[in-house]
């Protein structure tokens, strides 16, 4: 049991209906093991919203299974409190947070889901210092935040749950660019603290090379390559990786814009 | 710090001010709050027994009765009156009742869906469906004049409507990511509805129901009228009117309730009027520009 990785998804297929339906994942087969974080990259509308969204419930899963410590993961629909050890943080920090309640009231939220599993309580002003917030933030209501304050609320919120897994869709790509790498370095070191794994969804290379222990790229519902970040970077196998690499701007000043790949090019990597 | 924000709270309290001070609000306002004020009164205060039957018959409003008596012999001001006591709380009951029954279903069907939602919303059109005062007339016929069941006929015309703008609330709020991240940290369906989708409701659902008071108390008074709701010798706006249908003479007899009926049903769409504006600037802007001919 505690040889199973806390997140495993075989052939994942993930469809939206209608006559012509939508294949926005085509079996993907992913783990993510134990306080290791593991990036998922590829452009809009490449299914990453998708697989992360049925990794937590969701979205129906068309077929395949996704086991979390090695149990099928329930629809979110059929939730309790002892089955929390799943969180998220969301890509856009405006819609995270009621915009009704105190964000204490919000964050004791979290920590009530990691007492309810047994797991030692907190204190939400504990939580809000832990991300670079004052305590006292605890009475205020979120819409006196700014975007990536808010952005670090949720993520207290999602982490004093105390889950095993987190999963980050696109969390620091609606944060300006001074505060991505500082929200993404806070998201792995308390994934890490906890021994949480985290699935982090972007579609930004540069950071993700920073801090994720391995890397999948997906492209068109399918992962096309997967592997340690630091060799999937130093030697990209597939034309799509070496792409996506090449898109990065380079701060030489020459003020070069990455082409996007043609039609033909497209075609030759599916 | 935070005095000089203007949070969203403080800005609708700030707009209900303004509007609080646009004459037909306060007019609205105290003409509402006097009719309640005689409602919970009158007995205390009344000269005679709105039911009993000792005055001369028919008389004109004079000294001794100032709006006159009716047919029997019983005095137009005390019937009056008491007869606020009868049809405002109960219009407010059933406003209540049409609220909380059609809030709930509209909630439900929003957020569970598929045919939850199909069901619902299909016996919600069914209501619909029928003109509101036939089907009320039909509903309190067969059940039996009484004024309970008038009430009861009122409530079952009238939630749809809030069960409409309920449920479309919910929908476009049951998606939100953080209705989904409460799920997620292991809250119920029904306390994640009460606590991060309701509270948004409230605000709509309100306006709604302050003008449809109004409504509310025209049916009432209607069934009465018709013999289907308050019975004889109950002191009821509605059968009043429909008691001085035998004397067309004695004009008292029914100009007083009506001017009644008149002057409540006026205040309270006034108040909800200036509710609606309040809270919702774009309908404002719209009466504004059809009231003085320009387009918006």
């Amino acid at each position: 049991m505690s040889e199973s990785p806390v997140l495993e998804s075989r052939d994942v297929t993930v469809s939206y209906g209608g006559r012509r339906p939508v294949h926005a994942v085509r079996g993907v087969s992913i783990r993510v093991e134990r306080g290791e974080t593991v990036a998922l990259v590829g452009e809009s509308g490449c299914g990453k919203s998708s697989l992360a969204r049925a990794v937590v419930g969701m979205e129906r899963i068309g077929s395949g299974t996704v086991l979390f410590d090695g149990e099928p993961v329930p629809p979110l629909g059929l939730r309790t409190r002892k089955n929390t050890g799943i969180q998220m943080v969301f890509q856009d920090p405006n819609t995270s947070l009621n915009p009704r309640r105190r964000v204490g009231d919000q964050i004791e939220d979290g920590i009530a889901a990691a007492t309810a599993r047994g797991l030692a309580g907190s204190s939400a002003g504990d939580w809000l210092e832990r991300v670079g917030l004052p305590a006292a933030s605890v009475s205020r209501y979120p819409h006196e935040f700014s975007g990536g304050q808010k952005q670090r609320i949720a993520i207290a919120r999602a982490i004093a749950a105390r889950p095993r897994l987190l999963v980050a869709d696109e969390p620091i790509s609606a944060l300006d660019a001074s505060t991505q790498s500082s929200v993404a370095a806070l998201m792995k070191d308390l994934t890490r603290e906890l021994g949480a794994g985290m699935l982090f969804i972007s579609h930004d290379l540069a950071v993700v090379r920073r801090f994720a222990d391995r890397t999948l790229v997906m492209l068109a519902g399918e992962i096309v390559e997967s592997g340690e970040t630091a060799r999937l970077w130093a030697e990209p196998q597939h034309p799509y990786t070496r792409a996506l690499l090449a898109a990065i701007p380079e701060p030489d000043g020459s003020g070069r814009i990455p082409a996007s790949p043609s039609a033909e090019e497209r075609r030759s990597w599916l | 710090m935070t005095s000089s924000i203007l949070t969203p709270a403080r800005a609708r309290r700030r707009r209900i001010g303004a509007q609080w001070r646009a004459p037909l609000g306060i007019v609205g306002a105290v003409v509402a709050l006097a009719w309640i004020l005689v409602a919970c009164t009158a007995p205390l205060w009344v000269p005679y027994d709105p039911v009993a039957q000792g005055l001369p018959r028919l008389q004109p409003p004079g000294p001794e009765a100032i709006l006159g008596t009716d047919s029997v012999g019983r005095d137009v001001f005390s019937r009056l009156m008491a007869g606020a006591g009868v049809t405002i709380p109960l219009a407010l009951l059933l406003v209540g009742c049409s609220v909380v029954l059609g809030t709930l279903v509209g909630a439900i069907a929003g957020y569970a869906g598929r045919w939850v939602d199909e069901t619902l919303m299909r016996i919600t059109d069914l209501v619909m469906a029928f003109p509101t005062v036939i089907l009320a007339m039909v509903i309190a016929a067969s059940l039996g004049p009484s004024l309970f069941n008038a009430v009861i006929a009122a409530i079952v015309v009238s939630w749809p409507q809030y069960a409409r703008v309920s449920r479309s609330i919910v929908l476009s709020l049951r998606g939100q990511n953080y209705v989904i991240a409460s799920r997620l940290l292991g809250y119920s369906p029904a306390r994640s509805l009460w606590t991060d989708i309701l509270p948004n409701v409230a605000g709509p659902i309100l306006v709604l129901a302050s003008l449809d008071i109004g409504t509310a108390i025209l049916l009432l008074s209607g069934l009465s009228f018709l013999g289907l709701g308050a019975q004889p010798p109950t002191a009821e706006w509605g059968s009043m009117i429909s008691g001085a249908m035998e004397n067309f003479d004695a004009w008292w007899i029914g100009v007083f309730p009506g001017l009644a009926i008149l002057t409540v049903v006026m205040a309270f769409n006034f108040i909800g009027d200036t509710l609606r504006d309040a809270f919702d600037p774009l309908a404002r802007a719209q009466s504004i520009a059809a009231n003085t001919g320009e387009t918006a």
